[in-house]
């Protein structure tokens, strides 16, 4: 694999980022070249309009919520190792990682894929999902080919089942909670990031 | 004369090791049975069935029946003397064959029930096993009286007790989970049945090879057809032991779907084998046809399914003004498929599988909630009694075939079965592993590789091998019935107790509430929009595609009117909404339904805009009713307790469901809450109606005929006690200072009578209380599936999938 290596060493950091996310050099090398691939004027770096250029992506009715998660605190550039380490999210499941106590979980932990997601849902970052930021993403889910009403219905259904502490707001325990009969390592995982 | 063979049988009952004394109620129903099985068996004996193959002479029959009946039978010879008029005559011969057949399906019929009234024994004994036994019996009786029993007819069972059950399986089969393991199944499928056949026919042809067996004259043909013929997991065993064992849907998915999908390699490798099995030798080109025909036949009769599926879909489209027919489309239609598929030697069982499952979610959305249960109902109890009728058979044909006994031959054969089972099944998850996310366990390997059974469908196989072109038929029969027999008694009796011992994953019992369906369907779309960032065409973005398509096109022309715009979120929510309402009233207890309900229109066919509610009571403003609603809602939201879901109308019927206990608790919770409720006049809470009026509970909150709401309310204390002065409800002060839970009334108003999807649409305030509300028989019309007839029922899950969310 010599292109893999001569490539490798072209990425900065390589070595702590496969420490951190725990891909395999062959992965990072075909991350690396996606990267490339996206960024077409060769910056060096990721802008949002890279992303909405992909043209499947701009059809996804969370497409914005998705990069806003890349592009955190409102910055407008994504270098490689913050690329990578949200991708590091999806990566499945390592079933036979040992349980250290004292080191953090890994990025793709089952724990921090759901606090990915939850973040995607809460805009503001208070740490709940309000019945507004619920609505908006039944909106934008559910484009125009509902009313009002039944979105409005369906926002309060769904707080009603799963806000446990009367908040009319859904915290992150909350969110865990209604999602723990869903495999999550499944629903969140891409099998090429193994 | 009935007596003592009611002794035989009880004996032989005994010595069946049933503990039927300890049950009173068993031993009464179980003589019950037993006697009604025995007039049916005398009755049967003597008139034998065409059913079967039954060679004996129809000259024996006659004699024997004229021996039996009084009264004129024979041959009257015309004379033309006068005969006195014959008031009543018998005339047996005209109606002998449906009343046969209809006889064997009440035995069958009754033989399931019997069993179930001994709940000891059939939590022991999968049905499966208790069936072969009666057939077994009952065939042994025949051939006590002296007649041939009949034999389990492979046109018979091909053409007609076969598609019912695939029907059935095909058409409630869970798409997302199935799509979602399709490469494992495919994988074991195949490749496994593959390796099983060519692995026990090379083995056995080598024993057969051996000295002092003399088993020379099986050659290397016909070992591998019959391994072909033995090797297939077989669809209707595998039903009859998983469904009583509450697996986890993963295995049952893995186990069931391969089962189906193998009928493609088993017909290939039967036919290829059958033809050359002659000739003797197999070239090359002969494989590689063979390749070429399997393909063929798999993809061909998916093909073929799939247009008629769509047909189907298509001409539900037209249905709404002739809604009782609906049900006989499924039907037709399906079962042409199969034959169509029949006809060019395609895979009948994958044609119907195919039609079943595209067929699915456009007729669901077409057809009125009448002809949904319609459907089910029939689908479920054909299959049930096709496959009854199928293991009575087998013991029938046990006792009536001819049979050669060959020690060797048939331990040999077993024991490859097992090991060529499990060494595939470990071989292939070694593989399968690499590319799965969720990882087979080697739980989950046994549980795969004990759950391969054999059934019904080798035994057909191998009865229709020509006896002249394969003069070892018989021993290839022996066998077959020895592994079936095998499989079925001693894998399907233990594999409950080894799952509960292994500690298997059980079933989910709990249907997926509307937040995991949200946020499932959140992060379907966000895993598609990783995979386009990563450029990965992944399984998400293949399904997008589809569900794309499926939304532009497809359902622009399947679905009818405006169903086809419905986005997959909305049929769920408003599933759930229905279900919960009906469930309300259901449990209510003794709250009269409106009489008059139009039960021929689908739910969301109904414009509600051209029924305008009409309330006996007084209107009041909007705003009011937006406050009421509020406070409702807010108190509700305390004594809200989600109700198992459970139907009466299926509830004795269907063996699946089993909340019988928690509503009797919950209605005695309701009970309990109603006297507290008694005490508490001046409070705006919300009680539970009494069961015996509800005009009297109306007349309590003496307003908003939508404070209704039947939950029990285990916390009954907590209700928060807004005090309101009932005898003024309109009185808006009193009304408006009560918000004291200081909602900001956000929320636009809502007009009910704006709403375009009627029933559901209503602000979820006591989503319940709502539906209780129009129940009652205010807006009669906006009762859009008839509830008296309980709905898309509530244990199954494939019920709430979409297709392809």
């Amino acid at each position: 694999m010599g292109s893999t290596s001569s490539t490798l060493a072209k990425i900065p950091n390589a070595e702590d980022l496969m420490q951190e996310t725990g891909f395999t050099p062959a992965h990072l090398v075909r991350l690396y070249d996606r990267f490339k691939v996206l960024d077409k004027d060769k910056k060096g770096f990721l802008t949002p309009q890279d992303f909405v250029a992909i043209k499947e992506l701009a059809m996804n009715p969370i497409c914005d919520r998705i990069i806003g998660a890349f592009f955190t605190s409102g910055g407008e550039t994504l270098d490689f190792p913050s690329f990578v380490r949200i991708l590091a999210h999806f990566r499945p499941i390592d079933k036979n990682r040992p349980k250290e106590p004292t080191s953090p979980d890994p990025i793709n932990s089952r724990s921090n894929k759901l606090k990915f997601a939850f973040q995607l849902y809460d805009q503001d970052k208070d740490g709940k999902i309000s019945r507004h930021e619920l609505l908006q993403v039944l909106r934008a889910m559910l484009e125009k080919q509902v009313t009002e009403e039944q979105l409005e219905s369906i926002a309060d259904r769904t707080i009603q089942e799963a806000d446990l502490d009367r908040d009319d707001a859904i915290s992150f325990e909350e969110f865990r909670k209604s999602l723990e009969k869903v495999n999550i390592d499944h629903k969140m995982s891409i099998r090429f990031l193994r | 004369m009935p007596c003592p063979r009611r002794t035989t049988r009880g004996s032989e009952a005994a010595g069946l090791g049933l503990q039927l004394q300890q049950r009173r109620s068993g031993t009464v129903s179980v003589s019950v049975s037993v006697s009604v099985l025995v007039v049916s068996v005398a009755v049967l004996g003597c008139c034998l069935l065409p059913l079967g193959a039954a060679s004996s002479p129809s000259h024996n029959r006659d004699t024997s029946e004229n021996h039996q009946k009084s009264g004129h039978g024979g041959t009257q010879p015309t004379n033309h003397t006068k005969k006195p008029f014959p008031v009543l005559s018998f005339d047996y011969k005209h109606v002998k064959q449906p009343f046969e057949i209809f006889l064997w399906v009440l035995l069958a019929s009754l033989m399931k029930l019997g069993f179930h009234m001994m709940p000891r024994l059939s939590s022991i004994v999968p049905e499966s096993c208790l069936l072969i036994v009666v057939g077994l019996l009952v065939g042994g009786i025949i051939s006590l009286v002296g007649e041939k029993p009949p034999v389990l007819d492979s046109h018979v069972f091909f053409l007609y007790l076969l598609p019912p059950i695939i029907l059935d399986a095909g058409y409630f089969l869970p798409i997302r989970p199935f799509t979602e393991n399709i490469g494992t199944i495919l994988i074991f499928a195949v490749v496994g049945t593959l390796w099983n056949a060519f692995f026990i026919g090379g083995v056995l042809y080598g024993v057969c090879q051996i000295e002092g067996t003399n088993l020379h004259t099986v050659t290397l043909l016909p070992c591998l057809l019959f391994g072909s013929i033995i090797s297939a997991v077989d669809p209707v065993a595998v039903l009859a032991v998983f469904e009583e064992i509450h697996i986890n849907e993963l295995l049952h998915i893995l186990v069931f779907g391969e089962s189906l999908l193998n009928d493609a390699v088993t017909v290939v490798l039967y036919h290829l084998f059958e033809e050359y099995a002659g000739v003797g030798t197999v070239t090359v080109i002969d494989v590689f046809l063979g390749i070429v025909s399997f393909l063929v036949v798999s993809l061909g009769g998916v093909m073929v399914g799939a247009i008629y599926g769509v047909l189907a879909a298509f001409t539900s489209r037209f249905t709404a003004h002739a809604r009782v027919i609906e049900p006989l489309f499924v039907f037709v239609y399906s079962y042409m498929a199969y034959l169509s598929a029949e006809v060019f030697h395609l895979s009948g069982i994958m044609a119907l599988i195919a039609c079943g499952a595209i067929m699915r979610p456009y007729v669901e959305a077409n057809i009125s909630h009448k002809s949904h249960t319609t459907i089910k109902y029939f689908l479920k109890m054909s299959s049930s009694v096709s496959e009854t009728l199928i293991f009575i058979f087998l013991g029938v044909s046990t006792v009536a075939g001819s049979h050669r006994w060959n020690w060797t031959f048939v331990v040999v054969t077993i024991i490859l079965c097992m090991v060529a089972r499990v060494l595939g099944v470990i071989g292939l998850t070694h593989v399968i592993n690499k590319f799965r996310i969720v990882k087979l366990t080697t739980k989950d390997q046994f549980i795969i590789a004990y759950g391969g059974l054999r059934g019904a469908i080798a035994f057909s196989l191998g009865f229709l091998l020509d006896s002249n072109r394969f003069p070892m038929r018989d021993m290839f029969l022996t066998a077959i019935i020895t592994v079936i027999f095998f499989t079925v008694f001693v894998q399907g009796m233990t594999i409950r107790p080894l799952v509960d011992l292994l500690a298997v994953k059980k079933k989910q019992e709990t249907k997926r509430s509307i937040n995991e369906e949200i946020h499932t369907q959140f992060l379907d779309h966000l895993l598609t929009g990783i995979e386009d960032i990563c450029g990965h065409y992944g399984h998400h973005h293949w399904k997008d595609k589809l569900n794309r398509f499926n939304k532009k096109y497809v359902k622009k022309c399947l679905i009818v009117g405006e169903r086809s715009k419905e986005p997959q979120l909305i049929a769920f929510y408003h599933k759930m909404e229905m279900k919960q309402a009906i469930e309300l009233v259901e449990s209510g207890g003794g709250v009269k339904l409106p009489s008059a309900m139009p039960s021929t229109v689908s739910m969301q066919n109904i414009q509600p805009k051209k029924t305008p509610s009409e309330r006996a009571l007084p209107q009041i403003s909007k705003s009011r009713e937006e406050e009421i609603r509020k406070i409702l809602r807010t108190n509700l939201q305390k004594t809200r307790q989600r109700l198992q879901s459970y139907n009466r109308h299926t509830l004795m019927a269907d063996p699946y469901e089993d909340g019988w206990n928690e509503i009797l608790i919950k209605k005695k919770k309701m009970i309990e809450f109603e006297k507290r409720i008694s005490q508490m006049n001046n409070y705006l809470t919300v009680p539970a109606p009494p069961p015996d009026s509800p005009t009297i509970a109306r007349a309590r909150l003496a307003s908003d005929p939508q404070a209704w709401s039947i939950k029990p309310a285990a916390d009954a204390g907590t209700i928060p006690s807004i005090k309101v002065d009932l005898a003024s409800p309109q009185t808006p002060d009193s009304v408006s200072m009560v918000d004291e839970f200081g909602k900001p009334a956000s929320r636009v108003p809502r007009e009910p009578e704006d709403e375009e999807e009627g029933l559901m649409m209503r602000p979820p305030l006591g989503e319940k209380g709502e539906k209780e509300e129009q129940e009652e028989g205010k807006e009669q019309q906006r009762l859009l599936r008839c509830l008296s007839d309980p709905g898309p029922a509530v244990a199954e899950e494939e019920e709430d999938e979409p297709f392809l969310p």
